[in-house]
């Protein structure tokens, strides 16, 4: 957002700079100044996704997006441009970097088949197509194209979609899309609840 | 939101009630405060407790949960009587002046006309206007509805096309009036009965709120703030009626600073609720289909209002371009399968003629009827109500899929508290769980309470194994089209013929899908007045240029705009606001059409001008003859003032109504008190119809109701904590340092009398379940004197499970709080009730 | 303003002049916290802990929404919270106040400090600790009038919150004032942010039911670098006790004053911290508690 400020950033640490800049050498050990950790990031505009306020969040990422690097986000600060938060941000707003760099975070797929008692991996393909698979079968077993009246009814009552909070408009609007052309209408998310 | 988040700076006085902004909402609480430092507006808080907002509150009441009605009827009452209503706007801006059918009852014994004890259900004929002549007189009923020969029943009934009126608001059977005659009943010393509310503190409050209307002065402006404390309620949608009502009698809606403001709680449920991702609705708000509808036209004409208004008024009666946000939404799904032959490929929607929502899909899972769930970032089981029953239904599921990026409650039910290593063997559902995308990892837009659509970019490729969201459905979606195509299944049309014309179908691209929901053109188009051409395969200026002859397609009539041929407008950063109302036109892009308020129109006196000069929204300018101004007019702008057009031209009548006529509301045109369904008295107002007559119980063994003579008379409410987010930051070790263990606040009287201090654990019992934890007790919860009775009221935060980082390190034990509370809806929005249910509470 | 930190005006333990004294046409910097407009969000506490990376610790429910009984050595921002019943018309107050250093004028911690440079004074305010050169004596702890700097136990190094003193140096505001939502906190000069909380404790006097409101600025340690707007500026006590009339001990009076000679003569000034801290904690216990575990309750 502002280049300018980083080349400037470089002067962090007191003792060199300082006595550079100034003309005077203050013994490093006396005045350390942490370095600013944002100095080099990269920043991207996001929003937060939690609640309905929707602040603009920068995320800053460490590394220059070169080819080689992989990312880490070392902050998330409010965005001082957006017109509702003006760059403040909650105390889970404010607690984003945590989220996003979780140690918590599911990173493979995994099954948990029936009777079991624990979970099992499972590779993407494999379970992409079981639950294709499944899908088939259910709405190929339950699908009702007339109601008792005879009327054309096109629906699929036995399976559910429940969607989240933090789904992207677009992400919703394939569901509903993807999900309707099936013939779901157990079709529900947080906006209910 | 009629308004929005920054809009709030222009207030002169806040109601914030059935919401707890400063906690749940701090950055936008922060225009509110922005109100009481720069314009000395005043902040009322009404709450079950107190909490940060009324922190810093000018006045504080402390309801029972769930009477809220009852508050806010004795306000209306409260206005009338002391003449604090704007009058201009009562009579011209809504339908006080309508006249009222014959045979209409008001509920003075909890009933409106028309029950059926037999159904539980309303005959709704009789809440509708009576018909008029141009001079507004009663007209003879032009068409009673007779039933049809063949037996089948008859068609229902229909607003008058002319209404009836008395712009005196004088005849008795006119709107203004019979409201006057249904809140006469709402006194101070009823309001502090049923609330606990002392009358002297309510009138203090009511006095403050409407002090804005002294004198019939128009310039201030008083804003309604609330949340799921008022939707979460079997009574939920009307609590929110009677704001709206209060604030059109008041004349607040339209208006900078005013409006009844919906704090929405998540960062994209009203995108959620605009796309639809619900069983009753379409993109845009359309009405679903039934299987009545037996053809495209026949759906149409049941779902397109036609204007009702007193004869020398105009309606815009916007709804009345259905056909074409139906048509352009079917051409985005079908393309060119949806022709005008086969109605659009009408046969392909499935259609809907019962209830499907949150609460009824649990309940048929519970009975079997549902065999495989989706969940995406949905932890349904945490979320309840009555978790208990949707553990319970989840064993009985064939399959679940669940999409998470953290370990949750749902995809583990299996593995829930209690559950032995035995029983789990028996628990014959397979579940997958599939690692997703953390919002920082995905682009896209989110809408937020204030209708804005913001994009947001990626700020960092997915971790692990990890797939973007979008990227699952549409595979999953892929393969088993793949499977159709292959293996042939039932009714395959819908599946086969669906758009999916993505550059990359396995991982459609966000922007290509905004360009699909704005809408483009099919064919070359003009506009007849303005010349202006659109070639086919441009991406349409917004949903005035939509078709019903199959020339547009759209993915969602009231997102048009968004992305047109000059870019994606919710990328947009400007973040300038020339006039410094808290508009900020270029910045990102709300609906409808950029509009920032809602109904701007009735910003203005009839004449077009300005109620006050110093907020100026939108005028009527006289030289170029159109509305114009510092937002953009909710309105026909070149309808001029003296045509009489009503300011809300989303309603049929033009206006606001005081009134809700016909199916508008599943309870009655006029909300009324009614007791939640675990409630510690009878209703004092009609204590033979007590509840909501309406409300729908469900009859599973897990399903159970208490009274106070089960032993179950403590009031209990729920609610989320600022320093956390719903069952989310539980892993996140900074927030969790905030608020390590879960706690119920109880008030100092009640520890006292139970032999208890703060950080003792205490088990609070519903007749559903029980959950223990300790005790906060705290002044800010105090004893309450119900209808001669002391009630005591806890608090409950939601924030705790089974999985989290506490919660795995096996500090606690964990398990829900929705465990305690009852799956039992609201009729209209089908909102569960998570607010007000009895407990009984005891030392651990 | 924003260079200010590259000059030190006031300097712990030092013989002889200090480097930076004079040098510069400073502005003070200030932070304003209105107590009347904060609402216990906390969202200032997770600026702190998010920007200065600091350490988790554990804690433990103590019946209140306060996060830790007081702010511990990984933790330099902590709301106090106090339910307070007003005397004169008996409604419930709800008082909350952000905790942390005050950024003392003439700071009681680096006038108690035997060790050579290791507390400072910028020319624009700030404190900061530099615990490169800390003995870990825990001297500033006793000179502190508001309870502030706190000993990380393993390392005996002092720490406190720093003002963000390297996102000032560039030209930003302190994590914690950007976070807040409510614009409660707010910063800028001394003499702006004097005027900001005098303007709204003259409002809150006039248009909200606040007659004692004002603004919190001890004389007694030559004003603070953090000042507050109280609702009842007669009762600071009443905000977890915050003191009506601080003042740097007069142990440490004694010291830096008709003492002085004694630490200018000093040789080495961690003797006399050593010293100090035999004085004030005897000899060293090795089960020390841990201020980082187990809630540390008051």
């Amino acid at each position: 957002m502002n280049p300018t400020r980083r080349d400037f950033l470089k002067l962090t640490t007191i003792g060199g700079a300082a006595a550079a800049v100034f003309g005077f050498d203050l013994k490093p050990a006396y005045a350390q100044l942490r370095a600013l950790k944002i100095a080099r990031a990269s920043e991207t505009r996001s929003t937060c996704p939690y609640c309905a306020v929707g602040c603009g969040t920068i995320i800053y990422t460490i590394g220059d997006r070169a080819k080689n690097v992989t990312a880490q986000v070392v902050h998330v600060e409010g965005d001082p441009d957006h017109p509702t938060n003006r760059g403040t941000l909650c105390p889970k707003g404010a607690s984003l970097q945590q989220e996003i760099m979780n140690d918590r975070r599911l990173l493979k797929p995994l099954v948990r088949r029936p009777g079991g008692t624990d979970w099992e991996d499972i590779s993407w393909d494999q379970a992409l197509a079981e639950i294709a698979a499944k899908v088939k079968k259910t709405r190929d077993d339950t699908f009702v194209e007339k109601d008792a009246a005879g009327r054309t009814v096109n629906r699929l009552e036995s399976v559910a979609w429940i969607g989240g909070c933090t789904d992207t408009n677009e992400f919703n609007y394939l569901v509903v899309k993807s999900m309707r052309a099936l013939g779901v209408v157990h079709l529900e998310n947080q906006a209910r609840v | 939101m009629t308004n929005g988040w920054v809009d709030m700076k222009n207030t002169d006085m806040m109601l914030i009630m059935g919401g707890n902004p400063a906690e749940n909402h701090p950055c936008g609480f922060k225009w509110p405060v922005e109100a009481k430092r720069t314009r000395n507006a005043k902040i009322i808080s009404v709450d079950p407790r107190f909490t940060r907002t009324s922190a810093v509150a000018d006045l504080f009441c402390q309801i029972r949960a769930g009477t809220d009605i009852a508050f806010l009827g004795g306000v209306i009452r409260y206005a009338i009587e002391n003449n604090r209503i704007a009058k201009d706007y009562l009579v011209n801006y809504t339908n006080a002046a309508f006249i009222v059918k014959n045979g209409f009852k008001l509920p003075e014994d909890g009933l409106f006309s028309g029950f059926d004890a037999k159904t539980q259900l309303y005959d709704k004929s009789t809440w509708n206007y009576t018909g008029g002549d141009a001079s507004g007189k009663a007209a003879p009923e032009a068409h009673v509805a007779a039933p049809a020969a063949n037996g089948a029943p008859p068609p229902p009934a229909t607003l008058p096309e002319k209404v009836s009126y008395d712009f005196t608001l004088q005849n008795p059977d006119c709107v203004f009036q019979l409201l006057k005659k249904h809140y006469s009943r709402y006194t101070p010393e009823m309001v502090e009965r049923i609330t606990g509310i002392p009358k002297e503190q309510f009138l203090k409050a009511a006095d403050l709120f409407t002090s804005i209307r002294k004198d019939g002065d128009m310039k201030k402006v008083a804003t309604i703030i609330y949340a799921v404390g008022w939707t979460q309620h079997t009574f939920g949608t009307q609590i929110i009626r009677t704001a709206a009502m209060l604030q059109l009698l008041l004349g607040n809606v339209g208006r900078a600073g005013g409006g009844v403001n919906a704090l929405r709680g998540h960062s994209n449920i009203q995108g959620a609720t605009d796309m639809a991702g619900i069983f009753d609705n379409l993109p845009g708000y359309l009405k679903v289909p039934t299987p009545a509808d037996t053809s495209f036209e026949g759906w149409m004409k049941r779902i397109t209002p036609t204007p009702s208004k007193p004869a020398p008024w105009d309606s815009f009666n916007y709804w009345g371009n259905t056909p074409k946000f139906a048509t352009s939404y079917l051409k985005a799904l079908y393309g060119d399968a949806a022709t005008k032959q086969n109605g659009w490929a009408f046969d392909y929607l499935p259609k809907v003629d019962r209830n499907y929502s949150w609460g009824q899909l649990w309940d048929d899972m519970y009975n079997g009827n549902v065999k495989g769930m989706l969940a995406f970032g949905m932890n349904g089981v945490a979320i309840g109500p009555d978790s208990k029953k949707n553990i319970d239904a989840l064993k009985k599921a064939d399959w679940l899929v669940v999409g998470e990026i953290y370990p949750d409650e749902t995809s583990e039910f299996w593995r829930s508290p209690g559950i032995t290593q035995d029983e789990m063997k028996q628990i014959q559902t397979t579940v997958y769980r599939l690692p997703c995308a953390g919002f920082a990892e995905k682009d896209g837009s989110f809408t937020n309470s204030a209708r804005w659509l913001i994009w947001k970019n990626t700020a960092l490729p997915t971790p692990g194994d990890c797939r973007l969201d979008q990227a699952i459905v549409a595979q999953i979606f892929l393969k088993v089209r793949e499977l159709y195509k292959k293996d042939g299944g039932k009714f395959p049309d819908a599946i086969l013929n669906l758009t999916w014309n993505y550059s990359v179908p396995s991982n459609p691209p966000l922007a290509e899908v905004l360009k699909e929901v704005n809408g483009k053109a099919l064919a070359d188009l003009e506009d007849p007045t303005t010349k202006q051409q659109i070639k086919a395969g441009q991406q349409l200026p917004g949903f005035a240029w939509l078709k019903d002859d199959g020339t547009t397609s759209c993915g969602n009539w009231i997102y048009s705009g968004s992305f047109t041929e000059a870019g994606n407008q919710t990328a947009r950063r400007d973040p300038s606001d020339p006039s410094n109302m808290g508009v900020h036109p270029g910045w990102g892009w709300s609906w409808p059409a950029n509009r920032r308020v809602l109904y701007n129109r009735a910003s203005c006196d009839v004449d077009g001008k300005p109620w006050d000069a110093s907020r100026k929204q939108v005028w009527w300018n006289e030289g170029s003859q159109k509305w114009v101004g510092n937002d953009v007019p909710d309105f026909k702008v070149d309808s001029k003032p003296k045509d009489h057009m009503g300011p809300f031209i989303m309603n049929p009548e033009g206006v606001g109504r005081v009134f809700a006529p016909l199916g508008a509301f599943a309870e009655g045109p006029f909300p009324e008190h009614y007791e939640p369904i675990e409630s510690p008295i009878e209703n004092p107002l009609h204590p033979e119809q007590s509840h909501n007559p309406v409300v729908k119980r469900f009859k599973t063994p897990d399903d159970k109701y208490a009274t106070p003579k089960d032993g179950y008379a403590v009031v209990c409410t729920t609610y989320r904590l600022t320093e956390l987010y719903h069952y989310w930051t539980k892993n996140n070790p900074m927030n969790v340092q905030l608020v390590p263990e879960p706690f119920i606040e109880i008030s100092a009287e009640m520890a006292q009398e139970m032999g208890i201090t703060g950080g003792e654990k205490i088990k609070v019992s519903s007749i559903r379940g029980t959950y223990i934890a300790k005790a906060m007790v705290t002044k800010r919860i105090k004893a309450m004197q119900i209808d001669g009775k002391k009630v005591y009221q806890i608090g409950i935060p939601i924030h705790q499970g089974y999985r989290g980082i506490k919660e795995d390190e096996d500090k606690d034990a964990r398990t829900l709080v929705n465990l305690l509370t009852p799956t039992v809806f609201d009729p209209n929005a089908y909102t569960p009730e998570f607010k007000g249910f009895l407990v009984k509470v005891e030392k651990a | 303003m924003s260079q200010a930190t590259l000059r030190i005006q006031k300097m712990s333990g030092h013989a002889g002049s200090v480097p930076g004294e004079d040098t510069q046409r400073g502005l003070t910097v200030c932070k304003l916290i209105d107590t009347t407009t904060c609402i216990g969000c906390k969202a200032c506490e997770v600026a702190c802990m998010e920007w200065n990376d600091l350490p988790f610790g554990e804690t433990v429910f103590d019946n209140t929404y306060q996060t830790m009984p007081e702010t511990r050595w990984n933790y330099w921002n902590l709301i106090l919270f106090n339910e307070h019943v007003r005397e004169d018309d008996g409604s419930l107050m709800w008082l909350m106040r952000k905790n942390q250093c005050m950024h003392c004028a003439e700071p009681g911690c680096l006038a108690a400090c035997p060790a050579d440079g290791a507390i400072v004074q910028y020319t624009n305010g700030i404190v900061d600790f530099q615990q490169a050169n800390c003995i870990g004596c825990g001297y500033c702890i006793t000179g502190c009038p508001f309870d502030i700097p706190k000993m990380n136990p393993k390392t005996n190094r002092v720490f406190k919150c720093t003002l963000c003193s390297d996102r000032v140096t560039e030209g930003l505001e302190p994590a914690c004032i950007k976070s807040c939502p409510t614009g409660c906190l707010h910063f800028g000069t001394k003499e702006d942010m004097l005027y900001l909380g005098g303007t709204r404790a003259k409002q809150l006097q006039e248009h909200s039911n606040y007659p004692k409101a004002g603004v919190y600025d001890p004389q007694g340690v030559g004003g603070t670098g953090v000042i507050y707007v109280l609702h009842d500026a007669s009762q600071p006590e009443l905000y977890g006790g915050l003191p009506a009339n601080p003042h740097v001990p007069w142990t440490v009076k004694l010291w830096k004053g008709p003492l002085k000679w004694l630490g200018n003569v000093a040789m080495v000034g961690g003797l006399i911290g050593l010293f100090v801290h035999y004085l004030r904690f005897g000899p060293k216990d090795r089960d020390e508690a841990d201020t980082n575990a187990g809630g540390a309750k008051s």
